[in-house]
């Protein structure tokens, strides 16, 4: 199981355009991708779940990776993240 | 005649016939005792919804282009979404409903979803769970509205527009519409601006029962729609509508014209873009040339650097469609406020004072020589220049001009094909280089001013702090010297000088730039025929 938090910078917070973005990137790998903000849990691949989230500007999320390719998604979604939020 | 106010999606005025549009027939419920067949007629539906939704991505990233079209893509992983899915598909399973009931529901509870919450951009998501909704539903039961059907171009009147159905739209039919719901958020506003549809949307008091064919006035102006109008308010607006185009025929008729003032006075018009969409707006109002590329777009957004390859073929892509009008890209301008992580630019305090532009590419000129291989390989298809931003120092052009010299021996060893002799410029947008612009002007081809980061630091002021607004004067003495110096300077070492910043289209200041012989303006697209006509009223 592999664990990260990142705070939100993006002052659109988690919108449609960089939901899509993330949902597409975590939907590449085999492994669970769950994320946390605002005391909600989501499914990483579930883009409703994604956006029902509230995440706005400086929000803390948490994302919790479990699976065989755990480590590749891991520093895939924290690029992804970096790169779009 | 009644008055509706509503938000304009656009600046004009529309007159014509209007026709109030339904969609799809109201869903009956019913008890399906065969489950499992009606969870695979809502799968089935689903797919064909999949596929639909494919082919609007494609017209759209046609018509409205990547970023607005990507709204498409989030339908379809909507439609992928297991929530979604699994609510439908347990409704039917464990309730008995039907699939067009099913959808209808689990349609619903997401609507809510957002509508509850806090921010405005999510509430109007809802739009897009209704968008897929009525999709299936449309392939469950077969029925397709017909959108476009009319005999005569007609204004549309509905409750509530979808983004699918925005995109399928048929300017030759549809004059405009008018929605009741929507908002300026919503997906179905930024299609409608993107395509130039007139639209006024979140009508009040929308009327419920209309008769057909009735004559609808669009104010986009003001955001007002007239139902049967008066006499006098169709004279008013009749009046109103033709001066607008006779405003737009005006500056049609400016193409092709020269920018020459009365007494022969010249100055060249180009244009300051930063996509390929750009490059079509900059060709339609008759730009004579690319006076800024700014190059960052290929940077920014993205998780990695752009190759050599990506860069070569946007670049050579600009130049082939300017067919032989001067191209000048300017190399990439990035700071710590730009995003684009890849780079792993430190935090600054300031970054407008920081580590960006050119200071990054000496510090790293294996960035730098990516683009500058890309932009010199590109370069034999046209007319292009380069143009180095954020210069200081004589030392640092000497620098840029050794790197650059590596990579023309590198191609040369490659054999691959180059510009020798493209012209090398420079941008004076600091204090320092405008007052050293004698010494810049002995080492590169062409200056180009850039006033906005010129006026920042030279009066030491931020232009997006608006509570320093009553400090800020853009006309001020001091920026008005230092271009004058710059000018002077340039044509005394016998080069050309142009502005590409917000200056140049400041109708205020184009008498002076032409008197001090200033030999170009490069300015953003929709400026050049205006200042075309501002030019030729001159003296």
């Amino acid at each position: 199981m592999k664990q990260f938090t990142y705070t939100i910078a993006d002052a659109n917070g988690i919108h449609a355009r960089p939901a899509a973005i993330l949902v597409k990137e975590a939907k590449k790998f085999n492994c669970s991708v769950k994320i946390s903000a605002n005391d909600k849990l989501g499914d990483l691949k579930r883009i409703l779940s994604v956006m029902s989230l509230g995440a706005t500007k400086g929000t803390l999320i948490s994302i919790t990776l479990e699976g065989d390719d755990e480590e590749l998604a891991f520093c895939a979604l924290k690029t992804c993240l970096e790169n779009n939020l | 005649m009644l008055v509706l106010k509503g938000q304009s999606l656009f600046a004009g005025i529309v007159i014509g016939p209007m026709t109030i549009y339904e969609p799809a027939a109201t869903i009956t419920s019913s008890y399906i005792t065969n489950t499992e067949n009606e969870v695979n007629r809502f799968q089935a539906a689903r797919n064909s919804a999949l596929e639909h939704l494919k082919t609007l991505y494609k017209t759209a990233l046609i018509s409205v282009g990547e970023q607005d079209a990507g709204i498409f893509e989030t339908h379809q992983l909507m439609l992928e979404d297991l929530d979604f899915i699994e609510t439908i598909e347990s409704l039917i399973l464990e309730e008995n409903l039907s699939a067009e009931a099913a959808v209808n529901i689990a349609s619903a509870k997401f609507s809510r979803l957002f509508k509850e919450m806090d921010d405005a951009y999510m509430q109007a998501r809802a739009e897009d769970i209704a968008d897929i909704s009525a999709k299936i539903i449309s392939f469950l039961t077969g029925f397709e509205t017909s959108l476009n059907a009319f005999p005569f171009p007609v204004i549309l009147a509905a409750k509530e527009l979808l983004p699918s159905e925005i995109i399928q739209l048929d300017k030759s039919k549809i004059l405009g519409f008018i929605t009741s719901a929507g908002s300026l958020n919503s997906h179905t506003a930024i299609l409608a601006r993107a395509l130039g549809l007139p639209a006024i949307i979140a009508v009040d008091n929308f009327p419920s029962k209309t008769a057909s064919n009735v004559t609808v006035i669009l104010d986009g102006l003001e955001g007002h729609v007239y139902i049967e109008p008066d006499e006098r308010t169709v004279n008013i607006m009749t009046q109103k509508k033709e001066e607008i185009e006779s405003q737009q025929k005006t500056l049609d008729f400016l193409k092709g014209k020269k920018n020459i003032t009365k007494s022969g006075k010249e100055i060249k018009l180009l244009a300051n873009i930063s996509s390929l969409k750009e490059l079509q707006t900059a060709l339609d109002n008759d730009a004579e040339g690319i006076g800024l590329l700014r190059s960052e777009f290929l940077y920014l957004n993205k998780n990695s650097f752009p190759t050599e390859e990506e860069q070569y073929l946007l670049y050579k892509t600009i130049i082939e469609t300017m067919a032989g009008k001067p191209v000048i890209i300017r190399t990439l301008d990035i700071g710590s406020d730009k995003k684009a992580s890849y780079f792993h630019l430190p935090l600054e305090e300031n970054p407008a004072l920081g580590y960006r532009a050119i200071r990054i590419c000496l510090r790293e000129p294996h960035i730098f020589k990516v683009q500058l291989r890309a932009i010199l390989r590109a370069a034999v298809f046209g007319n292009a220049a380069i143009m180095f931003p954020m210069v200081n120092s004589v030392e640092e052009i000497l620098a840029v001009k050794a790197i650059v010299q590596e990579v023309k021996n590198d191609l040369k060893k490659e054999n691959l094909q180059f510009s020798e002799a493209i012209k090398l410029g420079t941008m004076i947008e600091t204090p320092a280089a405008a007052i050293i612009s004698d010494d810049l002007a002995r080492e590169v081809d062409f200056f180009s001013i850039g006033t906005n980061d010129l006026t920042q630091y030279t009066l030491a002021i931020d232009r997006q702090n608006e509570n320093l607004s009553s400090f800020f004067d853009p006309h001020h003495k001091a920026v008005l010297k230092l271009i004058e110096l710059t000018v002077k300077n340039a044509h005394k070492a016998k080069i050309t000088v142009g502005i590409c910043g917000e200056l140049g289209a400041d109708k205020k200041l184009t008498n002076l730039f032409i008197n001090l012989g200033v030999d170009e303006l490069s300015v953003s697209p929709s400026y050049i025929l205006p200042l075309r006509k501002t030019i030729r009223n001159l003296e």
